[in-house]
Order: C-alpha cells, then sequence, then structure tokens
C-alpha cells in the first residue's frame, strides 16, 4: 500500500496479431490484426477499471494483456514496478519472480460453465490452487478454507455445494466458484472478462455487489471487461471506478464512472450510451452512427479510427490520430472535439458519406 | 390432461385480441422425470394479434423458449405438449397447428411461422455458403428459387448487408452480427407470416443488439410481420415490443401494453424484475436484485408460485392460484390477488410517465 508505484502500469501498449492465409497460401503477406495500439492505463490497489466496447475492439486482449496473459508486441506491463515479461523471461534485475505476479494476477471467465472441470466436484476444483500454492498446508486446513470460502459467497450449506459436479450448480453458482477460485489465490487484480452480461439479468445487480464487497474483505482491484454500460456503470461506480471505452484497439476516453455516464466526451461513448436500453419511455430512434458493423481491425481507418462511422466525424479525422486529452483531473479523451481550436473545426462534415451502410468505407489513406 | 389444480382461471380470463394470428390455450408441456414430472410449460392462453410485436420476456428457466417451441409444435421428445394453438393465415380457415402431420407442419413452419434462434454460428452449416442456405430453403419448399434469390437479396439489403458478399461467404468468415442479419433474412425468404424470435441477439454486443431491433421494426412494417420476441431483457425489448408479456416459473404473470407495464406494472414480480435490472438511469442505491430464487419445474410452490419471494404474499397467496384478471384496465392482465398494493409495497426507482388514456 505503501508504495507510489501503481498495482499495474500499462505503457503504449500494442499488441498486433499475425494471421496468416493458411496452410498452402504460400504468397499472401501475413495480414495484422490490430487488438491493441497505444494504451497507457494504471491500475491501483483497490481500484475498479470497467473497460467496455463493441466485440473486436480489443477490450478482452487489453484486460488479457494488463494481467500478463497475453504478451504486448510493443509497450511494456509491469507489476508493482516489475516489467511482467522481463520476469518472464528472466531479463535484468528481476525483483518480482514471474511465478509471483503470475498468482497475483488472476481472471474470472466469460462462461463460467466451460471453466469448471465437468468431472470434479467443486471442492476438488477449489483445492487445486491451495494444493499448488500452499504446499505444506494441512489437507484439513485446505477443505476448511474451500468450505468457509463458500459461506462468503453465500453458497450454504457449504459442504452440500462443495460436493456438487459443476452441472448440479445454476449459472450464478458456477460463477461464484469461479469467482472463489480465483479469490482462493489471494490476488491482487482479478480480470473479469464478460463474467456478468452471461448471468440473467435479475442476478446481475447481486454478484455485482457480492464481488465488491469482497473486493473490499480481500483489498482486491478489479479489472472488468463489458460491452453493457449499464453493469459497468453499477460496477465502476460502486467500486469508486472508472469506466474506459475502447474502440478498434484504443482507449478513445476513460474517467469516473458517473462522469463517463452523465458527460461523456467521445462521440462513440456517446454511441454506446444510445445503445444502452433505458426503462424510460423515450423513443431513440435510428442509431446514431453511420456504419452499423465495425471495419475489419485487420485494416482499421486512418486518422481517428471511429471516422467511418462518427456522426461527428470530418475531413480532419481522417488524416490524423487524436491523441487522449485532459477533460477533468481523471477524465481524458481521444477526440479533436476537445479543442477549441483545432483545425476540426473548420474542416468539412463527412456526415454526408451513405450513412448506415457498411459498404461505404471511406478512403482512408 | 392436467390434473394438478382444481381452478383454471387462465383460459376464461385471457385477454382476447380482435384480429388473432395465433391463439394459444392452455399449451402445457411436461417432461416424465426420475423426480418426478416436469411442467416447464404451465397452462399458458395467449392470444398474438396480427401485425403486433409481443415482447416475451422471463429469466433461463421460466419456460419462455417452451412456450415458442410450442407455438410450432417443436417441443423435444420426450417433453409432452398439450392444449390448442391455432393458427390464422391472412386468408383460408384457421390451421390447428397440433393436428398436422409431418408434412404439414413442415410447410406451416418457415412458410407461415418462421423462427430465429439464438448463436446464428450453430444454425448454419459450417462447410456451405451462406447462398447455398438460401437455395436449398426454396428448393425443399419448392419455391422458385431465381424469384426466391432476388428476394433474399433485397432482404439483405434491407438489414444494411452487401447481398452478393454475403451470400459468397461461409458463415465463419462473417461476424456475429452479420451472422445473425443473414439468418434474419433466410428465416424470411419464404415470406412467412409470423416471426418467433428466441433470443436472437444475446450474444451480440449492445450496439448491434439495438442495431438490428431498429432493423426489425423497419422489416415488419415493409413485410407485414407479427413478431414474436423472446428474451430474458425486458428492457432491451421495451421500445418495439407493442405488447409486453413477462413469464415466472413456466406461467405468464402479466401481460400488457409495454408502457403499461413500465409506467405501472401491477405483479410484484415485474415490478422487482425492472428494478433488478441495471441501467443508466436509477440512483445506484436503487437498484436491487429478487430475494430467493425461481423455482425447480418439479417443485412449484402452490398457489402463486411466487409466494415465497414476495413481500406481498398471504394465506391466500400461499394456497390458491391467483388466475390471471384485468387490473388498471380490461387489457392489462396479472396474476395476482394484491395487484392494487404492488405499487405502493415495491416502488420503482425510475419515474415513467403514466400516459393514460
Amino acid at each position: 500500500m505503501s508504495s507510489t508505484e501503481p498495482l499495474i502500469s500499462l505503457k503504449d501498449v500494442e499488441v498486433h496479431f499475425k494471421e496468416s492465409g493458411g496452410t498452402f497460401d504460400f504468397f499472401s503477406e501475413p495480414e495484422t490484426v490490430h487488438a491493441v495500439d497505444g494504451v497507457s492505463l494504471d491500475i491501483e490497489e483497490n481500484d475498479v477499471v470497467c473497460l467496455v466496447g463493441e466485440s473486436g475492439c480489443g477490450k478482452t486482449t487489453l484486460g488479457k494483456t494488463a494481467i500478463g496473459l497475453q504478451r504486448p508486441t510493443g509497450g511494456s506491463v509491469s507489476y508493482r514496478g516489475q516489467d511482467i515479461w522481463q520476469a518472464k523471461d528472466k531479463k535484468g534485475d528481476v525483483e518480482v519472480p514471474y511465478g509471483d505476479i503470475r498468482r497475483a494476477l488472476q481472471i474470472i471467465h466469460q462462461d463460467p460453465g466451460s471453466s469448471l472441470n465437468p468431472n470434479r466436484r467443486v471442492m476438488k476444483t477449489l483445492e487445486a490452487p491451495l494444493r499448488r500454492w500452499q504446499k505444506d498446508m494441512s489437507a484439513g486446513d485446505r477443505r476448511a478454507q474451500v468450505l468457509q470460502m463458500l459461506e462468503r459467497v453465500g453458497m450454504t450449506p457449504a459442504e452440500d455445494y462443495a460436493s456438487r459436479y459443476p452441472h448440479q450448480l445454476s449459472g450464478g453458482e458456477k460463477q461464484r466458484v469461479a469467482l472463489v477460485r480465483a479469490l482462493l489465490m489471494d490476488p491482487d487484480v482479478i480480470l473479469a472478462d464478460e463474467a456478468i452480461s452471461a448471468l440473467d439479468v435479475s442476478l446481475r445487480v447481486e454478484m455485482m455487489d457480492l464481488m465488491l464487497e469482497l473486493q473490499d474483505q480481500f483489498d482486491t482491484s478489479f479489472v472488468a471487461v463489458s460491452h453493457d454500460l449499464s453493469n459497468a456503470r453499477y460496477f465502476a461506480a460502486h467500486g469508486g471506478g472508472r469506466i474506459g471505452v475502447m474502440y478498434l484497439g484504443r482507449l478513445v476516453e476513460i474517467g469516473p464512472a458517473e462522469e463517463i455516464i452523465n458527460n461523456p466526451k467521445h462521440p462513440y461513448t456517446k454511441v454506446l450510451r444510445w445503445a444502452t436500453p433505458n426503462l424510460k419511455e423515450e423513443a431513440s430512434g435510428e442509431p446514431p452512427v453511420r456504419a452499423i458493423d465495425i471495419p475489419d481491425p485487420k485494416n482499421p481507418p486512418a486518422g481517428c479510427r471511429f471516422h467511418t462511422r462518427c456522426p461527428e466525424a470530418r475531413e480532419a479525422c481522417r488524416g490524423e490520430t487524436p491523441e487522449s486529452y485532459q477533460v477533468d483531473a481523471d477524465h481524458e479523451v481521444a477526440c479533436f472535439r476537445e479543442l477549441d481550436d483545432h483545425e476540426y473545426w473548420s474542416s468539412p462534415e463527412l456526415a454526408g458519406e451513405g450513412p448506415g451502410n457498411e459498404g461505404e468505407q471511406s478512403s482512408a489513406d | 390432461m392436467s390434473t394438478h389444480e382444481p381452478t383454471r382461471t387462465n383460459d376464461a380470463r385471457t385477454h382476447e385480441v380482435a384480429d388473432p394470428i395465433l391463439e394459444i390455450r392452455d399449451a402445457e408441456v411436461v417432461f416424465e422425470m426420475d423426480r418426478g414430472v416436469s411442467r416447464v410449460l404451465d397452462n399458458v392462453s395467449i392470444d398474438i394479434e396480427r401485425g403486433e410485436v409481443l415482447g416475451i420476456v422471463g429469466e433461463s428457466g421460466s419456460g419462455k423458449s417452451m412456450l415458442a417451441s410450442a407455438m410450432l409444435d417443436a417441443v423435444v421428445d420426450p417433453g409432452i405438449l398439450s392444449g390448442e394453438i391455432t393458427f390464422h393465415p391472412p386468408d383460408g380457415e384457421p390451421v390447428d397447428v397440433l393436428a398436422q402431420d409431418q408434412e404439414g407442419i413442415r410447410e406451416l413452419r418457415w412458410e407461415d411461422i418462421s423462427m430465429v434462434f439464438q448463436g446464428a454460428m450453430s444454425s448454419f452449416n459450417p462447410t456451405m455458403k451462406v447462398g447455398g442456405h438460401f437455395e436449398e430453403t426454396l428448393k425443399a419448399h419448392e419455391y422458385d428459387v431465381e424469384a426466391g434469390m432476388e428476394r433474399a437479396r433485397e432482404l439483405l439489403a434491407d438489414l444494411y448487408l452487401e447481398p452478393d458478399r454475403v451470400l459468397d461467404s461461409f458463415a465463419h468468415e462473417l461476424s456475429g452480427g452479420m451472422q445473425q442479419r443473414a439468418l434474419i433474412a433466410l428465416s424470411l425468404v419464404l415470406e412467412p407470416d409470423v416471426l418467433v424470435m428466441d433470443e436472437p441477439t444475446a450474444a451480440l454486443d449492445l450496439l448491434m443488439q439495438r442495431s438490428i431491433l431498429a432493423l426489425l421494426e423497419e422489416l415488419k412494417a415493409k413485410y407485414d410481420l407479427t413478431l414474436v420476441f423472446i428474451t430474458h431483457d425486458l428492457p432491451l425489448i421495451a421500445e418495439l415490443a407493442d405488447r409486453l408479456a413477462v413469464m415466472y416459473a413456466f406461467e405468464l404473470v402479466e401481460v400488457a401494453d409495454s408502457d403499461s407495464i413500465l409506467s405501472r406494472a401491477v405483479h410484484p414480480y415485474t415490478r422487482s424484475l425492472l428494478n433488478a435490472t441495471p441501467n443508466l438511469d436509477a440512483p445506484l442505491s436503487e437498484m436491487r436484485p429478487i430475494e430467493g430464487s425461481a423455482p425447480d419445474p418439479v417443485n412449484v410452490p402452490e398457489g402463486c408460485s411466487y409466494h415465497p419471494r414476495c413481500p406481498l404474499a398471504d394465506e391466500e397467496c400461499v394456497s390458491q392460484d391467483p388466475g390471471f384478471r384485468p387490473t388498471h384496465t380490461e387489457d392489462h392482465l396479472a396474476a395476482c390477488f394484491h395487484w392494487e398494493e404492488a405499487s405502493e409495497a415495491i416502488p420503482f426507482n425510475i419515474e415513467r410517465e403514466v400516459n393514460d388514456e
């Protein structure tokens, strides 16, 4: 806690995947998928960061990079000041061994059903991490700790749940088991990859409350990945955290949860807000984007990546990539509209170009 | 067929619409299991009006998908479906869906009532191009292929897809949102009157879900469709749907206009469900989960099946089935003895306008 280093620090992270044409395709160049580009982000102790965006925007890749599951192709990721991949490769002075880092950074997957071994009882699944990381723990203590954790997440009688197989659990219960499994490692950060959206609407608040309660007890930070702004709002706002909005590999806006919801600056954040069903009876009309489908991440548009769909796009957005500009203390946005004196304001609008048709990708070079 | 309950108020109080395209009466699905009889659809009656968008809302395991399967007599073995389902074509005699032979059912599905399921990826044959699916469907139903493919192109374009590119692709070459839209086009290629969609957008991100919903509204107007949209996500469908039918524990518990549900739902379950839904407008402290959990189909509570979780439950609710009854209006039906007290006992966490006529 006393250290001034952030728990996790991502600096100008880039993750590119090479996709080759196939075994017999000798001639074409391998294509590069730009999953994450130029993202810098610090995660503090007891922090909550929710990454939101559409499928394929790179939010999961960024999350996995932050917890050291995905090696970045550029930039750096460090844990308490220790570069994670240098620790892994045993390069330089390794102050924190990779094993410790790995253990401190855990993940809960989207589909708890497939992340639990169907042939193992809950007890056996949950004992495994303790067996591995706390070798001197006695079998009795191990069982006691598992049972205690099950009780903590409301799975009582714990003895009964411990003896069940995953198929004997409901979706919400499986997700709790996955959460317990991550927590048993006493991690510093848990990446929750769409852990909420697979649950029924009525169970989501309960699950998020539970995660935040455990965060308090265990001093854990959460990085949550979601496509649903209302879940992100609930989770981040209750956890006193931030929402980061991603589009095609870039972090386009980040700020305190309520600030992002009530005072969104980036046109894309506004689009996501539109896409979130409200319970008021206001007609929302046409989608406020010029194209429904997200462009191919193998060939992201030049300039601002959102310019092909952005309702506010102007000529200037094609050529130049916006940096992150400070709106408020914690609130940053990557859009020229934040600068009053940018040439954006005097350049012609692109909005006339074929609204809503994905065939109309403007010639972006 | 059923012997389990003495009072059958549901069918007597079904709200009848002027021009029904589908009439569902006492639909019931049971599975015989080792642990007992599992009643996964319990005596559901509802009319679907020609040209409306009906949203059927329920949580996992509430029986909503079973209701969809029942509409097409597509309940999987060994489930036993009973009741009456009548389809009224735009012209001609009413069709008794459950009395059809295999050939009759085959014609009815796709040509009259078509269905789209969640997970488009698994609906397409991975080794066949998307165009092949359209041709095969047209041929199997003895439609004119050339005219049919012309229609397919138009449908794809209506859904903001590039027809030639999509027809010439394998499913895996398209994004999830494109696949789902291609599947909707496929389900409409035989010009059905009713499109039943079971969580058609659940696997997609929100922006795509909302975009598809906006497109469905256009398709519905252009092709004179009746839409039945089944989902666990009430807020998602509330804007598109004309009427909402809320299911709990394998029964309908409330049916009314969408506006009426949003502004003055009377069933305690519907009200709690609305309050439990994460959203952007309600104060954070006011979002609350519903206490307890939904019942097992083998062991549904006596009386009102929601009584163990309901703050208004009393002796009457424990012993008697409330049955459907009109509430504010003849058209706003709910199965609750205490509907008049619900709004006070379970206040909404967002103020909504009441549109009184």
